[in-house]
């Protein structure tokens, strides 16, 4: 039988903005995606290592502070580090459009900004894993 | 009753010849159902000197000055904030010279945790949604060249309020300027940031011990200035209604009354300088009647329960910002318009001083262009729409006062459950105002998701194909590298063996009964920087963390 699909939602650094995510943790869970969130003020090695833990799929970062061109990198480089480069890395915040373009680049997966419906998102996650439920 | 009688036969006449599917459920942004039309009908117990009285006057329904804005217009106070302090006090500068007429500082994610630009936590935040100030020295700079004693400045500082308002205090010495001259704002709400901001140091029980500190160390020594600013914004941005906005808020302050009081101090001596900070969403109606029922729920509580004497005590002063949340990322030159409409209906809700958004802030801080268009804004309401000639004038209307009453028996319906779990602080630990928000929140998300509200731009009349087409500031990726050298070279040159003393006075401090801001002001004139000030305290307080939810 497959398996639901898993996610990770998490709240890097020391942004405090949580609206976003938990409003996408909440469509996830109700889409039938299994979700977990992280809380507040993680580091990036926090976020690595639940991901492996926990297992997921996919780590959704939410980030609002203009840290993103540090965090997603860190936490990509870190799920590398401990042979986890297969779990994707999305997310969604405050992110010029230009910033945008230089983290798909270096791999990550899709970002929503504001004004995203949450069904774009869940769309997305079905189209990247079509064997999960 | 014979009058009312008539209107009700006309009314339901009336109502005959309205088809029914404008009669239909229709809504504020909150969710509050609206009727088609307001009569007389919906004001059967209406006493106007008992509910409105006169502007200036006990209940203040209608403002808090007997002339309002013909005696003096609403600050123009942009928050702001970004890179270095230097890169700050340039935009000050530049706001001033467009006719700003206060100062709002927006601090960096670290500076609000009390944590230096060199703290590994601080890595990749230092100076990108705020600006970054570790230490006395870059409060200095952050203020060259502006007076302040002739300027007031509001500080949205919580967790270490304290140690920022200590640094303001100290720059201020530096330029000759005493206490006793300063006028302006810390926020050090930290009741919300629980709530909604989450931008917390301490447990809740020493954080209200430094509030209290701080409202008594200011009412004998900064007498001009507003110890906190008791905030609904932060509420409000992270999802709630009007309604729950303005009964946290509230809740919030007779909390802080009541901690106030009970620490020994008399009501009068602090209460006058407590203000309020709300948030000017969507719904026009919906928000001045939420500012009109604040001003009236604030002077009862505080007369008849908290029995305040002086009038100042009663009367609640208020700052607005437009709601950051109802910004689009699509088509972002329509924020100047939404901003007009929210700024507007602060105005006409009595505001004492106001922020407006900029265009741009969907995708990063503001560019000077789109500041100058947001503060344009205000001087637009202030001299050309004529807004002010009169005060209070949507008093009287049917609706604004039904839904001015409708939404202050909302508020008095959350503060009874509240006192039911204990208490604002024991609603807290439980999660309470915490889930009310989020549930609000996704209930918006759903409507909006759903096609059932109309976010222009977003789900209605989208651009196919849109290009954005305003520029974007940019953050300087130098800032956190130079920031933490300049600490590096703070940390060498300062008398360390002094720093230590201090940081060990204010140890005990904590520990005992001393009221913290005298120590906090020793350790600040020394350079010692706000993580390790915060640091010493977080040894004697504790922190604190929440329980995940969503």
């Amino acid at each position: 039988m497959a398996r639901k699909l898993r996610i990770l939602i998490a709240k890097p650094g020391l942004d405090g903005h949580d609206r976003g995510a938990k409003v996408v943790a909440r469509a996830l869970r109700d889409a039938g995606f299994e979700v977990i969130y992280t809380g507040l003020h993680q580091t990036p090695e926090m976020i690595a290592e639940a991901a492996i833990q926990e297992d997921v799929d996919a780590v959704g970062l939410s980030i609002l502070s203009g840290a993103h061109m540090t965090l997603f990198p860190e936490v990509m480089r870190l799920l590398r580090e401990k042979g986890a480069g297969d779990i994707l890395v999305f997310g969604g915040g405050i992110i010029p459009k230009e910033d945008m373009e230089a983290l798909y680049k270096m791999g990550c997966g899709r970002l929503f900004g504001p004004g995203t419906p949450t069904q774009e998102i869940i769309d997305y996650l079905r189209e990247k894993f079509p064997d999960r439920t | 009753m014979n009058e009312y009688e008539e209107i009700r036969r006309e009314k339901a006449r009336w109502e005959r010849c309205v088809d029914k599917g404008d009669i239909g459920s229709f809504q504020t942004v909150s969710g509050l159902p609206v009727e088609i039309l307001y009569t007389p009908l919906d004001l059967t117990n209406f006493d106007y000197l008992r509910d409105l009285g006169f502007p200036g006057e006990y209940p203040f329904t209608r403002g808090i000055r007997h002339n309002m804005y013909r005696g003096r217009l609403w600050t123009m106070r942009q928050f702001s904030g970004f890179g270095t302090a230097r890169d700050t006090n340039a935009r000050y500068k530049f706001l001033l010279a467009h006719g700003e007429t206060g100062l709002s500082v927006a601090f960096d994610f670290p500076t609000l945790y009390g944590r230096d630009s060199d703290d590994p936590m601080a890595m990749g935040e230092v100076g990108k949604c705020g600006v970054a100030i570790s230490s006395l020295e870059d409060m200095e700079t952050l203020f060259e060249g502006i007076p302040l004693g002739e300027v007031s400045t509001s500080m949205t500082i919580n967790g270490p309020a304290a140690v920022l308002w200590a640094f303001y205090i100290v720059t201020a010495e530096k330029q000759g300027v005493p206490s006793e001259r300063l006028r302006g704002t810390i926020q050090n709400d930290i009741l919300k940031e629980y709530i909604a901001q989450k931008s917390w140091l301490f447990p809740p029980e020493p954080s209200l011990r430094i509030i209290t500190d701080i409202m008594a160390f200011g009412a004998e020594h900064v007498p001009k200035w507003n110890t906190i600013s008791i905030s609904g914004y932060h509420i409000r941005e992270a999802g709630s209604t009007a309604a729950q906005e303005l009964a946290f808020t509230l809740k919030d302050g007779m909390t802080y009354v009541e901690a106030g009081i009970k620490a020994g101090l008399d009501v009068d001596t602090f209460a006058p300088r407590l203000s309020f900070f709300f948030n000017s969403h969507l719904d026009f109606f919906e928000e001045i009647a939420k500012f009109r029922a604040a001003r009236r729920i604030w002077a009862r509580e505080m007369r008849e329960k908290f029995k305040a004497r002086k009038p100042e005590s009663w009367l609640l002063r208020f700052h607005t910002q437009t709601a950051g949340c109802t910004l689009t990322a699509q088509q972002p030159e329509n924020n100047i318009v939404r901003t007009a409409f929210q700024a507007l209906a602060a105005v006409l809700g009595g505001t004492q001083s106001l922020h407006t958004n900029s265009m741009d802030e969907t995708w990063a801080l503001p560019t000077e262009k789109a500041v100058l268009i947001a503060l344009r804004t205000q001087q637009l309401i202030a001299e050309e729409t004529g807004v002010i000639n009169v005060i209070d004038p949507l008093g009287g209307s049917y609706y604004v006062e039904a839904l001015t009453n409708q939404l202050e028996q909302q508020a008095y319906e959350y503060f009874k459950k509240i006192d039911a779990l204990g208490g604002m602080v024991k609603a807290i630990e439980q999660g309470y105002p915490q889930r009310e928000i989020a549930e609000a929140a996704y209930r918006y998300q759903k409507a909006v998701d759903e096609g059932r509200r109309t976010v222009v731009g977003v789900n209605k009349y989208v651009l196919e194909g849109e290009k954005l087409e305003i520029p974007i500031l940019k953050i300087d990726p130098r800032v956190e590298e130079e920031q933490r050298e300049r600490l590096a070279r703070l940390r060498q040159r300062r008398d360390n063996a002094r720093v230590q003393k201090v940081l060990l006075d204010l140890k005990a401090a904590c520990a005992g009964k001393e009221n913290v801001m005298y120590p906090i002001l020793e350790a600040v004139r020394a350079y010692a920087t706000l993580g390790e000030i915060c640091g010493a305290m977080k040894e004697v307080f504790g922190t604190y963390a929440e329980p995940p939810m969503f």
